[in-house]
Formats: structure tokens, sequence, C-alpha cells
């Protein structure tokens, strides 16, 4: 500790207990959030590591660089790693553990020793699916369509199955504390509409986790059950209906999507709040449009199945429900935009990827409608132009919402400031790279490349190469903030409680926070936002 | 320029330019979207970027900016909506009098047999300006039959059958593509569809060896397995009728009304208990197991055969009704 | 040691990080209903696959029905109903703070636990025996030749089946982990734990307890009663 002068050092969660037990056996919701932070960081990498073997394979339109089953394997499980194992949980379980307690003014979640329960199960679930690829791995693609994973696949379905199944459970028990915690304990004065949007957005997130998860765990046990048992529930020789499996898994597995981006657009609310130094234009409509998303994403579901089979007039039902669902979002888009307007913007490394979020989100978000849209859904179906839609959402709105909101909120965790410049750095080659990757997909999408396809006609290389090329600069820039992450937690600026001069109870502890959060308990008796009395920081970008 | 880095897929059907006109009309939408916000966030950046002295104006919001930006969009995106669901319904609506071609999907090929007995792997030769109907079944999981250049695609579900129609505009060789992934092979189980000029496909017809057309396949089998002991034209037989069904309501004994169509046939012979018709014992015998996906699509061409409307003008002379047949063979 | 975060607690009546034991009461509630909540949604999925495959395959659906052991089914209807009273009665035991009968309620409500996943082991030991586990072994034959009025068709009947032992399985370890409960319930009662002041974990686990049994009072029907009108 001798590199910055330091004063007497207060007791925070971080110090006040050492040693791996105090870690393990914690119930403190901040090292929980670290705990998660440290795993989903592992399989982030994992998940990564399969989508760099995936371009480098689409680099040439021959299959030669793995064999056909290797790259089934390899997309299956990048797909279900990056979503069950690091999207979902991410920001919900880093940050919304940190910090839903802080910023409504309580101790602790409802229920700690269910947090840590959470953990454990994730870790479980972790090791089994860990055990699943060391062994061959799974094929069915993430979504399991039978009666190929019930009766065709020979790879390890169930084990897979099992994992996603336990990780399910962590979801919910997460999403169970959120909404409990919010409920029942806000500090006195913390009305509803004095909440942070964070709050709103998570409150919505926790719902569907809670709703939505339930059905794929099911889903997902019906499967094993299936190939573990020999039942026929999926089975057409026995007159079992495949579509019957993609009803149900999309039931859940649609409203995921939404459990993925609601945190992000949590995330989002804070940043530009914070860097224009103001409140959210249109605050009612932003919370209320959170719990429009929840319940509008439970009845889109056969969105995925246009061409599956289903009868016309449900694919007429389900895609106009499909338009309705896309208006909230719209809505947050406009109403962050607009608070832009006469504030006082700073171009910090947090609000960089506020910036990044909002477009490529927006862009995401525009290509939605096209799949909505029945008739041209037809053509790009399983194409992929899906893919680069899903991934200018997941991607370029979750996962930039994650690092937005772990380089806007690290010095609140770790007490010490990123380097500004690295992270100015990274936020920009994230953007490059991510546009790189995945626009080329859209062209490649309408022109007909169907998706999962380990060889490809030669038509399609040029672009696929260009996507390989950006999937590289996007490597790079995932890599710095760890690197450099791992580098300020020693060497880091000490950080004040309030570096940014936010608003929101969080930044009124000191960074780190104490165990238990407050020295006293909070009376709230302002609004959210409140930017109006708080005082900017003289410098608000630090020091490299 | 653009032939080894083409941009924009082949348009060779009736219907790829209704989809590529709503295409481009979201294009130019979703560029008009992203400009706006985006040089609105330029500007506002740099008009309001922090400067000393100068606060940020707290704006609470305005009820009538957020009806107008929620509203103008829900009214375009209906719009987008109706004009999208034109297009799919004309999609999923075959014309009458469209020439028919049955596809079994298996992993990891497809195989395709016209109306006339012509048998293809991985190919299929089609007519300029014909109406095509495809029903499609699997013999194993789920597959997806996708040609880019038509703009069409249809998943193709084992038990069940499903269509997919389109008319070719443009000769010239196009891809097939499976695109629902069912496997190793997946991304081999590619062909190509060629459209040929009138003239040609007749030479190209009658070029290779068949062995009579898929009805009369089918009439063959249906005399094999015994159908025709049961389902006798004269009406006595202990199954019902089978000229002149299909395409109409069928009542049936639990009361419900269907039509008699592809599925409906299919079932018939598979799962017979699920369909007995109203005034009928539930004696048919099953024959899940015994008939492979091509013998059924055979007897469906058959029974649709012993109906009024000519199926399929590809058929032309050498489709005649089979029932005439039946009425010299052994009853 | 009581700051630390590993501590044990002194009062489970009021956990250092609510405010109060009122506030820690309506969090453990909410928290349970919640929970129940995904219960619904979970054995929600399998009714959805019951109710599509009935309709398609109402004759095999009837068949199996008319299979299953109708006494012993409605024995366990009994029994389950009869446990959920003494659930609930322990609960008021334990609001009038009358440790005795808690425990004997408690205990009554384990051993209606364990004869109903007795009765249960039964019935799916005759399903073994009659050859209606589906896969291999199944054999529909038996359901063909005593309901020739009824056509079936023995491929969709597994699907019946398979929905049987999923459906009842399921709850069945549901039961299983509900005893579990209880005799943890049990054991702290017995050690005086609970009190007019806090009973919370024997409301909520009573609350669990109630769930799974209506659960069952919505399978029966449906996989018992289908169809027992007398055949022609």
């Amino acid at each position: 500790m001798a590199t910055v002068a330091v004063t007497a050092e207060r007791e925070n969660y971080l110090n006040k207990e050492y040693g791996i037990r105090s870690w393990l056996l914690t119930t403190d919701h901040k090292r929980i959030a670290l705990l998660y932070l440290a795993s989903i960081t592992f399989f982030f990498f994992i998940g990564g590591f399969f989508a760099l073997i995936i371009r480098l394979e689409l680099l040439t339109p021959a299959g030669d660089l793995v064999q056909a089953d290797t790259y089934n394997k390899l997309f299956s499980m990048h797909g279900q790693v990056m979503i069950f194992f690091f999207l979902i949980p991410s920001i919900p379980a880093v940050l919304g553990n940190f910090l839903v307690p802080l910023m409504i003014g309580a101790k602790d979640l409802a229920f700690p020793r269910i947090n840590l329960l959470s953990w454990y199960l994730y870790i479980i679930a972790g090791v089994i699916y860990l055990h699943c690829i060391v062994t061959g791995g799974v094929d069915t693609g993430w979504t399991f369509y039978t009666p190929f994973s019930t009766a065709f696949s020979n790879t390890r379905v169930i084990e897979a199955g099992i994992a996603i199944f336990i990780a399910g459970f962590s979801s919910i028990l997460t999403g169970l504390n959120f909404v409990v915690t919010i409920h029942r304990m806000r500090a006195p004065g913390m009305t509803w509409s004095r909440l942070p949007l964070f709050i709103w957005a998570h409150y919505a997130t926790s719902i569907i986790q809670l709703l939505g998860t339930p059905v794929l765990a099911i889903t997902l046990l019906l499967v094993v059950f299936e190939r573990a048992f020999n039942l026929g529930i999926f089975d057409p020789t026995r007159g079992g209906d495949p579509l019957l499996f993609q009803h149900l898994f999309w039931f859940y597995s649609h409203p995921a999507v939404y459990i993925m981006i609601l945190p992000a657009m949590a995330v989002e609310s804070e940043l530009v709040a914070c860097f224009t130094r103001k409140r959210i234009f249109g605050y009612n409509f932003v919370a209320m449009s959170s719990i429009a998303i929840a319940v509008f994403g439970f009845l889109v579901w056969a969105h995925h199945m246009f061409v599956a089979g289903i009868s016309l007039y449900s694919a007429l039902i389900f895609s106009i429900l499909s338009y309705l669902v896309a208006v909230p979002s719209a809505i947050k888009v406009f109403n962050w935009t607009a608070t832009m307007y006469k504030g006082s913007i700073s171009f910090t490394t947090p609000m960089l990827y506020a910036f990044g979020f909002i477009g490529l989100f927006t862009m995401g978000g525009l290509t939605g409608l096209f799949l909505a849209c029945l008739g041209i859904d037809v053509h790009v179906h399983d194409t992929y132009f899906v893919i680069a839609h899903f991934h200018y959402i997941m991607v370029g709105g979750a996962v930039m919402g994650y690092l937005g909101g772990l380089h806007f909120w690290w010095p609140k965790i770790s007490g010490r400031m990123y380097p500004e410049g690295w992270g100015r750095l990274a936020a920009l080659l994230v953007f490059a790279g991510f546009n790189l990757t995945f626009f080329p997909q859209f062209i490649l999408g309408y022109m007909g490349m169907p998706r999962r396809y380990w060889q490809y006609p030669p038509e399609f290389q040029v672009l696929n190469v260009l996507s390989t090329a950006g999937s590289t600069i996007l490597a790079v820039g995932y890599v710095l903030p760890m690197v450099y992450f791992l580098w300020s937690m020693r060497y880091g600026k000490i950080a004040e409680d309030n570096p940014w001069g936010a608003a929101g109870l969080e930044w009124k502890t000191s960074s780190p926070p104490p165990t238990f959060n407050f020295d006293e308990t909070p009376e709230v008796t302002w609004e959210a936002y409140n930017y109006e009395q708080i005082p900017a920081p003289p410098e608000v970008n630090v020091e490299r | 320029m653009f032939d080894n880095f083409p941009l924009w897929p082949a348009r060779a059907s009736a219907g790829a330019g209704n989809v590529d006109a709503l295409f481009i009309f979201l294009l130019a939408l979703s560029a008009f979207m992203c400009v706006a916000i985006f040089a609105m966030i330029l500007i506002f950046s740099a008009r309001y970027r922090r400067r000393r002295g100068i606060e940020a104006e707290q704006i609470e919001g305005s009820t009538e900016l957020e009806m107008t930006w929620s509203i103008i969009p829900m009214v375009i995106f209906m719009a987008i909506f109706v004009w999208g669901a034109v297009i799919y319904f004309h999609e999923r609506t075959p014309p009458r009098g469209a020439s028919e071609v049955y596809v079994v999907a298996k992993q990891w090929m497809w195989k395709l047999e016209h109306q006339e007995g012509q048998r293809e792997i991985n190919e299929l030769h089609v007519p300029v300006g014909r109406d095509v109907k495809l029903i499609m079944t699997s013999q194993d999981v789920i597959h997806s039959f996708f040609v880019p250049a038509f703009r069409i695609k249809q998943d193709v579900l084992p038990g069940r059958y499903t269509t997919a129609w389109f008319r070719a505009t443009k000769p010239g060789v196009y891809h097939l593509f499976c695109s629902q992934y069912c496997g190793t092979m997946h991304s081999g189980m590619i062909g190509q569809v060629v459209v040929m000029e009138p003239a040609q496909y007749e030479a190209w017809l009658s070029g290779g060896g068949t062995s009579g057309s898929l009805a009369a396949s089918g009439d063959t089998l249906f005399q094999q397995l015994g159908c025709s002991t049961c389902h006798r034209s004269d009406s006595q037989g202990r199954g019902p009728n089978l000229v002149g069904i299909f395409g109409k309501p069928v009542h049936l004994e639990d009361g419900r009304t269907l039509t008699v169509d592809e599925n409906y046939l299919r079932t018939c012979i598979l799962s017979p208990s699920k369909n007995i018709p109203s005034g009928f014992k539930p004696i048919m015998p099953v024959f899940q197991g015994l008939v492979s996906e091509e013998q059924i699509n055979a007897l469906v061409a058959y029974i649709k055969s012993l109906s009024a409307a000519p199926t399929g003008a590809a058929g032309g002379p050498s489709l005649a009704p089979a029932g005439s047949r039946s009425q010299n063979s052994k009853e | 040691m009581s700051d630390s975060p590993i501590a044990i607690v002194q009062h489970p009546e009021h956990l250092h990080h609510f405010v109060d034991a009122e506030q820690q009461r309506d969090a453990a509630q909410l928290g349970m209903w919640l929970f129940l909540a995904t219960e619904i949604m979970f054995f929600g999925g399998m009714f959805c696959a019951y109710l599509v495959y009935r309709y398609w395959y109402y004759n095999e659906f009837a068949a199996g029905s008319r299979s299953l052991n109708i006494y012993l089914g409605t024995i366990n209807t009994a029994v389950l109903i009869c446990s959920s009273l003494t659930v609930a009665l322990g609960v008021r035991a334990a609001q009038m703070g009358n440790r005795k009968l808690l425990v004997i309620l408690l205990l009554l409500t384990i051993v209606f636990g364990f004869a109903f996943l007795g009765i249960k082991g039964v019935e799916w030991y005759q399903k073994y025996e009659e050859h209606h586990i589906p896969g291999r072994t199944f054999n529909a034959d038996d359901l063909i030749r005593d309901y020739p009025q009824i056509h079936i068709d023995p491929r969709p009947e597994q699907i019946y089946f398979s929905l049987y032992f999923a459906m009842t399985g399921l709850h069945a370890l549901h039961m299983i982990i509900g005893v579990g409960i209880f005799i943890f319930l049990t054991y702290n009662a017995w050690k005086g734990r609970y009190s007019p002041k806090y009973y919370t974990p024997v409301e909520i686990g009573g609350l669990y307890w109630h769930f799974v049994d209506i659960v069952w009072i919505y399978l029966f029907p449906l996989l018992y009663l289908i169809d027992r009108k007398p055949l022609r």
C-alpha cells in the first residue's frame, strides 16, 4: 500500500474480515456480488473462447478448422454458457446484489442466506456444466429443440439440462430476494416514486425471473426425463408434438431476453442521469415502461415460431403483440435522449458505454421490427440476420450496460478508481469491434446464410472475414478492463465517497461501504435524481 | 463488380419483390430513426457538454411528448404489421391449381418427388411461371426448407405435413438450404432449385425414367395394402368412400368437423382412431411403421386424384383420375 | 463476534438486517407466497402439456385414467386433506403457544405424508406390474382388451402414462421435501423455539404444505377421473 498516500483506512465490507471462510460463508450482499463477479467473468471467457473458435472456423467457407460435430457443440455451448451462466446473472447478481439494498437504504437483502444459497446453486450448476463440456459437450443448439435433443443427439443433453435447471433456481431465488426486499425494506421516506429507475427495472426483471424461469425448469426436466426414462411426450412416433416443446421453451426464453436487457436499461438510466447531471426526462414513463416490458414480454413468445408450423392466425396475433412490446423500449430511448437536452454532459468511460448502449440498442431494437414483421421474418428467420439482431441487443446492449455499470460503481465497490484513459480506449475498442463483428451479419442474413452452419457457400466469405476481424478487436476490448480493474485494486487512485457527484443513497456512504451499508439508516426527504442539490465534482475526469 | 461479393440475394420468385419492398421500407425507416437519434445525441453532446458555471436544467418531462412518441411509432408499427401480414397471408395460402411436389426431409438430405413421378435428391427442377406447392414432412427431426432467392422458408416436421409455395420468375440455379438445425451435417443439407424455361422443363421431365406418376404408385399401393377392401367407391365398404372427399368437410364421431386435407389423410393412415367419421366403426388398422413417408405421399396423392378438381397443371394428361382404374380392380 | 457476517443470530424473530420483527415476518410471508407462485408456473408447464394431449388423445387418456386405482387415489386425497387440517391446527397451536399440541400435530402431518407416499408407491408398483411404464416395457394390450368400447391407439397411450409419472413423480418429490421441512419444524418445535411471538417458520411451512395439497387436488380428477362413466 505504499504507492499512494492513504489516510487511516476505515473499516469497510472488504477489510472487515479476511480469509476464505469469511468469503465462502458470507451473507453480506456486497461480498456475494463479488463472488458472482468472479464466477461470471470466468464463464464469460469460456463462452468467449468458444465464440473465437467459431469465428475462426468461419473465416473460410469450408469446414476446415474443427469437425462438424465439434462446431455444433461450440455454438450450442457458446449460447448456453453466455445466456445462462453469464448474461442472466450478470447485472442483477453483481450490480443488483451490490446496489439494491444500498439504493433503498437497507442493511442487506431480505434473505441473505438465500442469497448465498443462490450463488452456491450457480456454482454447482456451473461445475456440472463444466463437466458436461469436458466429457463431450452438448450439440442441440442452445434451444434444445425436440425430437433432436430427446431422441437423436448423442451428446450430454441430460447433464446440460440439469445444469441449466439448477442455474434457473439460482435466478429464481435472486429475483425473489429482490422483490421482497424492494417491497418490504425501503428506508423511511423512500416511496415508490422516489426509487431510482435502476430499482424499478430490477423489480421488473425479478418478476420475470420469478414467473418465467420455472417454465424453463419444467421444460428442461421433461426433456431430461424423456431421454433418461424413454417417455414419449415429445416423440412424434408416439404421438408427441415437437411444437409443444417449442411453445414451452419460448414461453420462458422470450421473457428471458428481457431479463437480460432490463438490468442494462437500469444501468443506462443511472449513467445518463449522472453524466448529464439531470433527472431522467419522463421518470414515470421510464419506470412504467419497465413494468410494461415485463408484462408484454410474456405475451409474444411464438414470434420465434412464425415458420414452425403454427396457425396463420396465431402468427398474426403474436406479430401484433410483438409490435406492442417494442413501444416501451422505444419510449426509454427517447427519454434518455431527451434527458441530454439542456444537460451538463461529461464524457467519462461510463458515459461512453452509455452512448454506445443507446446507439447499439437502438439498432438492435429496430431490427426487431423487421423480425416481428411476418412477411420479412419468413425470409430472415434462422439466418444470420437474427444472430446479428440479438447480439446487437445482448452484447451491444446488455454487455455494454454491464461494463458501463461496472466502471461507474467500481469506486463504490472497490474504493479505487480505474484508469480513465484505458477505460475510454477499451470502450471505443468494444464499440468499433462490435460493429465490425456484427453489422456484416445483417447483410449475410438477408442474403440467406443460415444459422448454425459449419460450412457455407463461398459468396458469403468476405462478410464472414470482416466479422471475424471485428471479433478480434472486440476481444481486446474485453480483456483490457479485466486487466486494469485488477490493476486498480492495488494501484488505483483511492476513491472518495462520491467521485462522480452522483445522486442515489449508495453514494452517501463510504467507498467501499461498511458491512451494514450505512452508519445510520437514512431518512429520505428528496426525490430521485436531485441533481440540482448536488454539487458537481470539480474534476469528473480522474487521473490516468 | 459485386459478382463474387454480392450484397443482395437474387430475386427469382413472384413474391420476392414484395418482401424486398417491405424490407427496403423498413431499412429506410430504421436509417431515418438512427440518423435522427444519433444526430440529436451528437448535437446535444456538443451543445450541452459540461462547461464551467453552466448548470443542467431540470426538466421533469412532457406528457404531450410522451404521447406523441408513443402513438406515432404505434401507428407506424401497425402499418408495418398489416403490410407484413398481407405478404405472410399470401405466402401461406397456396393458390388453387398449383402443381405439387412432395418433399421428404431426412438427416441430411432432401428427397423430392414430382406428381409425374420424377424423383430428385437435393435438387428441385421447376418451370418458370408455374405455381408450385411443396407438401413436406420429415422422417426424423425438424428441418426447414429455405430458398433465399424465393424468400420462402417453412419448417418441415416429423409426424405432419407442412406446405409452402412459390412461383419462380427467373430461370437460374438457386440455393436450397436446410435452415433448422438438425444435427451433424445440417450445413451439408443443401441443394439447388433449378428454374427452367417451360420447354426445357418438359424435356427434362420426359428425359428421366420414371415409374409412373405419384398418384399411380399410390393407386398400386392402395390395392397392395388392402385399402380398397374397405374403402370401396361403391360406398358398400366398411370404410368411407374416398372419391371426391378431398377439400370437403367431414363430420367425425366425436362431433368435430374437419376438412379433408393432406394432414387429415395422413392421420387417418397412421392414427385412425383419432379421426373416425360419423357412422363408421373404429376398425381401420394402424399403418404407422408399415408405410414409409414416400408411400404415404403416394397414397395421399392418389386419394387427392379421386377428387373433382385436377390437382396441378403439371399433371396434365398423365394424371388420369386413378379412380377409373380402381373400377377394374379386384372387387 | 456479533458483527461478523457469519455470526449465529441470537434473536431468530428479529434478524439484524430487519428494522423489526414485524418487517421480518412480512418479508418471510411475501417470500413464501412468491415462491409458491413460481411453483404454480412450474407445475403449470406440465398441466399445459396435459391439456394439449388430453384434447388430442381423449380416448387414450380415458382408458389410462380408468386403469388407475381409484380407491387408492381417493384414500390419498383424504389423507392429504386431513394432513392440511393438522397443519392448519398446528399453526393455530403455535399461535397459542401450545408446544405439546404443536409437536403432536406436526408429527401427525408427517405420518400422513408418509402414508401418502407409501400408497403412491403401491400404485406405482401396480403400474409396473401392468407394464404401463412408458418405454421398452410398455404394453397397452390389457387396456385394449379391457375397454373394447374405447378405440385405443397404443402409441399415444404412452403419453398419458408419461404425464402420469411426470406429474405424480414431481408431486411426490415436493411431498418428500415437505416431509423433510416438517421434520425440521417438529424438531424445532420440540426444542421450544416457537412461540406466539415467533412461529413464522410454522406458518410458511404450512403454506408450502397446503400448496402441495392443492396440486394433488388438481391432479386427482385430471388423472383419475377423466371418464368413469359405465361403458356400454
